[in-house]
């Protein structure tokens, strides 16, 4: 609604800006105690930072790298926010990304011969429904019976990793000593961006990550702009008053839930269409929980996710030149992540540091 | 001359979009009671936060007897003798009376608390002052007005030698109210000041010794009681003259809009709270449901809005069954709803004002089309809403929480009433809300009803009730118990029924209920 905001055009970007600027400090602050850390450890910060950053972003096939590792935390950081924007607390994203990882692992091999934009886009949606069918079985219970989501979607996270193990060591295993399924035929995978984007070559970053950014923006349009959105929001915030706007908090809860767990398919569909081209037990290295920290991170805007995830992706791909390079071990990424993660939690912390010193809640005390 | 307890000298406090405190200046003398009056949003809990050091003014001075200081926090404020008692209770309900009161400040021998050290401070101080409390009784069990007190008794064991009071009544029964009146004057008379945050203008009348008026973050006007009236004050307050009795002219009652027949409700205990009520509502008449809180007019709104289950009789809205129809239905069928709690059920506070404009109407044109929220209509509305109603604020992209309590009621009446309802349910619409918008909201309901709709008005307060309905209905124990035509009945017949005093059938185990609702609360 472009024609709406030229008046407000400046206050806006203030607001956007203000937004920003825990997050933005948040990383800042991470990455000073990192190098404490660092010094005290007996590394050179600088040189850490310097190879990590070479490593992620150094050249076309560093880009690639941490575009294809941003990918997943994209899928699974829209599908904690859409959860935490209504609400609703998916903890559980792991779970429904295996069950799209094992949906595509099946059915990439039975499309085999079918024309491959048509199997890509089977793909997708099959695995977006089965996340979605994933999220509603916890999704009616906490709607009907209350039963916490928390609680409910890891159960189901549980379930879906040991339905994948019996299913890859047993009924789909493909020939030979390695509990995994068979390797995909190519018209069911999805096309490297190195062939459209020679200057990625020769990263495996794949058209996931271009799915993923237009569903961010999709997102974010559905949570401002649609009926839907405003519903999942209101009942996020407050449900009392959403149920006496004529809201129903329960058909509103399971829709929340279901979006959250077919974007959260979508990353394990990718993953095994872009990736592995095949499904085995290890084939997520936690991206639904890592997600969380994504949703966190990027204060549960869609865009922002899109940011958050890029930044994750990077420390993962940095971390490893890191090692070869400055000598510093990789696991002082993780020490990075956890500290990003602290901060924005306390986001009173970064406040501070800005200098934002008005205390919690004052503006809304204003009479 | 000793100089006075606090000075304040040209505080100035800006929030985005509102300008809170303007060169705000008011002196505070050992021994007075000052009044700070103004409506809801004119700034006076803003200026206390900045004196009790909750928030940091952008200019002007605090003076504590005759010294400059910067007041950083509450901490600091209570180090200075001054101690702020909230509108809301900042009291740790499992403890004990003794224990809130130390906590944080407990007198230790070792290391360890002495109790009864703790014991003695209090009941000395509590028989000093005259606040007399139970120290070992559990705070959860006590009542509001002795709740208060225990917070009145935890700033003066801290030493508190100015007292701001935030409302202090507004959770009080009128015999709490007396006693607390009691009580201030007693801490006055023992050398302490009190500030009395208030928009009540009997309250201002009755104990204060000198009125301090505030208008959108300005002192407008200093005088005595005795110097005024409430209608002076009110002028002050307000800015123009207000109406205190609303005209009318008599009712024209058509269709028959709202039919209740023999209508059964459980509460959250599954208890029956409504228990066979039977009344209908015409277009064009005000019916008020009087009642005691808690028997059974919220679960009773809750029904016919949609919010609750019914579990007998019927319920018919222009003759359409809306028995068992979810809210959005009756939405649907011409039902507004201006719900008892605004907090709770009638804003998003999070929300901003547009997004608070269309909350029900979110999925019909004109506000959506196809799923889509159409926002350049959305905002068409909502500035006509915000003109028409007449809601204060900088503009319709800030969040509702951030309107003053009577605005944010002007922003729900907007929207109900916007809608173009057939039936008008309106719980305690006026509660909380200072004389200006009391009048606006009163004009609003017998607008809709000379425009011939159907007011459903649920309310404590007599005087709201005697004022605007055409019938008024006794509600007691989940049963209408009498029936009055406007004027009929004084406040006193009213209250005698509303309390359990009509019909043999109901004398016998009023005293009881009465003991069973008050421990409710």
């Amino acid at each position: 609604m472009p024609e709406l905001k030229t008046e407000h055009s400046t206050s806006r970007l203030a607001a956007v800006l203000r937004e920003l600027a825990v997050p933005l400090v948040s990383v800042a602050i991470a990455a000073i105690i990192g190098s404490i850390i660092m010094l005290i450890a007996g590394f050179d910060p600088l040189a850490a930072y310097a190879a990590m950053f070479k490593g992620a972003f150094g050249g076309g096939r560093q880009i690639g790298e941490t575009m294809l590792r941003s990918t997943p935390l994209m899928f699974t950081g829209l599908a904690v926010a859409y959860g935490f924007r209504a609400g609703l607390f998916n903890i559980g994203a792991e779970g429904q990304l295996f069950m799209g990882g094992l949906s595509a692992a099946w059915l990439g091999i039975v499309l085999a011969g079918m024309p491959r934009p048509l199997n890509i886009i089977l793909m997708l949606v099959a695995g977006a429904a089965i996340g979605a069918a994933w999220a509603f079985i916890p999704a009616l219970l906490k709607a009907k019976v209350g039963a916490h989501e928390v609680i409910t979607t890891m159960m189901f996270t549980y379930i879906g990793r040991y339905i994948v193990s019996w299913l890859v060591t047993g009924p789909l295993k493909a020939e030979g000593q390695i509990p995994q399924t068979n390797r995909l035929p190519v018209e069911s995978t999805l096309p490297k961006m190195h062939e459209m984007l020679p200057f990625l070559t020769p990263s495996r970053v794949h058209l996931g990550f271009v799915v993923a950014i237009i569903l961010a923006f999709f997102i974010w349009w559905v949570l401002k702009y649609t009926s839907l959105g405003y519903e999942s929001r209101a009942v996020g915030y407050n449900p009392w008053a959403s149920e006496t706007g004529g809201i129903s908090v329960s058909a509103t809860t399971i829709k929340a839930l279901c979006i959250s767990g077919a974007l959260a398919g979508l990353a394990g569909v990718t993953e095994v269409m872009g990736v592995h081209m095949r499904l085995f037990d290890q084939f997520s290295a936690g991206f639904g929980f890592t997600g969380i920290a994504v949703a966190l991170l990027a204060k549960n805007n869609p865009i922002g996710v899109i940011a958050a995830a890029i930044l994750f992706g990077g420390l993962s791909a940095g971390g490893g030149t890191m090692q070869l390079e400055a000598d510093v071990p990789q696991k002082v990424i993780l020490i990075i992540q956890a500290l990003i993660i602290f901060l924005v939690a306390a986001e009173q912390i970064a406040r501070w540091v800005i200098g934002w010193t008005d205390r919690r809640g004052a503006t809304e005390h204003a009479g | 001359m000793a100089p006075p307890l606090i000075e304040l000298r040209e505080i100035t406090k800006q929030f985005p979009g509102v300008l809170a405190n303007d060169k705000v200046s008011l002196s505070l003398k050992s021994g007075e009671i000052v009044a700070l009056l103004g409506e809801n949003g004119a700034g006076k809990s803003t200026l206390m936060n900045v004196v009790y050091g909750l928030l940091s003014a952008d200019g002007g001075e605090v003076l504590v007897e005759g010294e400059a200081v910067h007041i950083r926090s509450p901490r600091h404020a209570i180090d200075l003798g001054i101690g702020m008692v909230h509108q809301h209770f900042m009291l740790v309900a499992p403890l004990t009376v003794t224990e809130n009161i130390v906590l944080g400040n407990e007198p230790t021998r070792g290391g360890v608390i002495d109790f009864k050290q703790a014991r003695e401070d209090v009941r000395e101080i509590s028989h000093r002052y005259g606040l007399a409390v139970d120290p070992d009784a559990t705070v959860r069990d006590l009542p509001v007005g002795m709740q208060q007190r225990v917070e009145i008794l935890k700033a003066l064991y801290r030493g508190a030698r100015v007292l701001i009071l935030d409302e202090p009544t507004a959770v009080l029964t009128p015999q709490e109210v007396r006693e607390l009146f009691a009580v201030v004057r007693s801490l006055v008379s023992e050398g302490l000041a009190v500030v009395f945050i208030t928009h009540k203008l009997e309250e201002v009348m009755s104990v204060a010794d000198r009125v301090v008026v505030m208008r959108d973050g300005r002192v407008v006007g200093e005088t005595r009681p005795s110097d005024t009236d409430t209608a002076g004050l009110a002028k002050m307050m307000v800015g123009r003259e207000v109406v205190f009795r609303v005209e009318k002219s008599p009712s024209t009652c058509g269709d028959t809009i709202l039919e209740i027949e023999d209508l059964k409700v459980l509460d959250e205990r599954r208890l029956e709270a409504v228990k066979g009520v039977s009344f209908t509502v015409c277009a064009g008449e005000v019916v008020a449901l009087a009642g005691v809180s808690g028997n059974g007019q919220t679960e009773l709104i809750e029904a016919i809005t949609g919010l609750r289950k019914v579990t007998g009789g019927s319920m018919r809205l222009k003759g359409v069954d809306i028995t068992h129809t979810a809210a959005r239905e009756a939405i649907a069928a011409g039902l507004s709803h201006v719900p008892e709690d605004r907090h709770r059920r009638g804003l998003v506070l999070e929300f901003d004002l547009m997004e608070n404009t269309i909350l029900g109407d979110h999925r019909q044109a004109p506000f959506a089309k196809h799923g889509v929220l159409d926002f350049k209509a959305i905002t068409e509305v909502t500035r006509k809403r915000i003109a028409d109603y007449d809601v204060r604020t900088p503009s319709e992209h800030i969040k509702a929480s951030s309107l003053s309590g009577g605005n944010q009621q002007k922003l729900v009446l907007a929207r109900e009433l916007g809608r173009d309802p057939d039936l008008l349910i309106a719980a305690q619409p006026t509660r909380g809300l200072d004389v200006g918008a009391i009048e606006f909201v009163h004009n609003q309901i017998l607008a809709e009803r000379s425009n011939g709709k159907a007011v459903l008005l649920v309310s404590l307060e007599l005087e709201e009730v005697q004022s605007l309905a055409d019938r008024i209905l006794i509600i007691f124990e989940g049963q209408i118990v009498k029936e009055f035509v406007a004027g009929e009945a004084s406040d006193e017949e009213l209250g005698y029924y509303m309390t359990g005093g009509g019909g043999d059938k109901l004398s016998s185990g009023s005293e009881e209920v009465m003991t069973d609702a008050r421990a409710e609360d």
